[in-house]
């Protein structure tokens, strides 16, 4: 079922219960985001897609990645209180990572010079959770998570050892918006992939990357063939 | 012997995903933390991701992969305990035990914690020890709360 809304202004039909992000894409509207992929279940970790929304006469701030549209409400995707919240988003951002560049850009889209907040210990990671959801939802073998909490966040492969489960497709390091995670290869095995993240090692595969003999390399590829299929068929 | 009793637990709540927390929880009780190759097993058995299962071991502050001590003790530091002078009781306690914070003493006897708040201002400064509360503790107090613990005999 198709309801109509407006965004800025514009008259938008769309599906009911599809996320406000859906809607801006259609009436050409650009909203920033860095946790958010199409081909991933929206997550609203990073909050850069806030937005106001004014439904039931009441006004508040949503994410329009993971926020469902309904019949009658109006999206505003530049008050005075979004651009407020998304400057101070990228400020804090800015101080966790100051040496990433595409953060950097988006500040000085914003109008950011510089963050007003401590500079942290330099870490180029985000927590957004983009690799660690592909990893799950798209290769299916998860060998990346997040782990601890609060401050101690990060991401990380169970008990910080190698995976046994990667399959050293390098998904993470093409997905990450910051390009944090580094595929490296090893000098001793050549076939050999290493997705590294400061100092984190987050895999060695055990098999050699010979994928073909790899069970879960196998499953991978057969359903890689499937999708391939269905794409060109289509 | 100990995959026996997870079997059990496992049991206990039917394999579900959604019990992960009551399963750790009971898991841990078996040994007072939780070893690798305890998750590992649970997350064999569950068929839930391994690093799900690390996510939540490491994101609650309740399960510990470290091995702890019998007794668990936990310092007070909530702003009533920490007026009351919880930082001295706690530096007590260290010299007392000889370990610091997060640690477990040698003969795995006690581990030390610190805890933001037990709901119990009105009788700061509070310890807990394993289920038992001890108030208004003064750094004079310490020995005579730990001993009797020391010399309790082997379960």
């Amino acid at each position: 079922m198709k309801v109509p809304i407006t965004i800025d202004g514009q008259m938008v039909q769309i599906d009911k219960g599809a996320p406000i992000i859906d809607a801006a894409k259609k009436a050409g509207v650009v909203i920033p985001t860095l946790c958010y992929h199409e081909a991933l279940k929206p997550y609203g970790s990073c909050r850069l897609c806030m937005v106001e929304i004014l439904l039931n006469k009441q006004r508040r701030l949503v994410t329009a990645c993971n926020f469902p549209v309904e019949v009658g409400m109006e999206v505003f995707t530049d008050t005075a209180k979004v651009r407020h919240i998304r400057r101070m988003i990228i400020e804090l951002l800015l101080a966790r990572c100051p040496d990433v560049l595409s953060l950097h850009a988006m500040a000085k889209q914003m109008g950011i010079k510089s963050s007003r907040f401590k500079k942290q210990d330099s870490t180029e990671c985000i927590l957004c959770g983009l690799c660690v959801r592909f990893c799950e939802e798209v290769v299916g073998v998860s060998a990346i998570g997040l782990v601890s909490r609060g401050i101690d966040r990060e991401v990380a492969t169970p008990f910080k050892v190698a995976s046994d489960v990667c399959i050293g497709c390098g998904s993470c390091t093409y997905i990450c918006p910051t390009g944090c995670i580094e595929m490296v290869s090893d000098k001793k095995i050549p076939q050999m992939r290493i997705m590294k993240m400061g100092q984190h090692s987050l895999k060695a595969c055990i098999n050699e990357f010979q994928c073909e003999t790899c069970p879960v390399g196998k499953e991978f590829f057969e359903d890689m063939r499937l999708v391939i299929a269905e794409f060109r068929n289509n | 012997m100990v995959f026996e009793k997870i079997d059990r637990i496992l049991e206990e709540h039917e394999y579900k995903h959604s019990a992960v927390i009551s399963i750790m929880q009971d898991v841990q009780g078996i040994e007072n933390y939780l070893p690798e190759d305890t998750l590992r097993y649970i997350s064999e058995k569950l068929e839930l991701n391994l690093t799900r299962i690390f996510d939540i071991a490491t994101f609650y502050k309740t399960f510990s992969l470290t091995p702890r001590g019998r007794h668990t003790i936990r310092v007070c530091s909530g702003t009533a305990c920490h007026l009351g002078g919880a930082v001295k009781n706690l530096e007590q306690i260290q010299r007392t035990i000889n370990i610091q914070e997060g640690e477990t003493t040698d003969d795995r006897m006690f581990s030390l914690e610190t805890v933001n708040c037990l709901g119990a201002c009105a009788l700061a400064p509070v310890m807990v020890i394993d289920e038992d509360y001890y108030d208004a503790v003064n750094p004079g107090k310490i020995e005579k709360i730990l001993s009797p613990y020391r010399l309790e005999p082997e379960v």
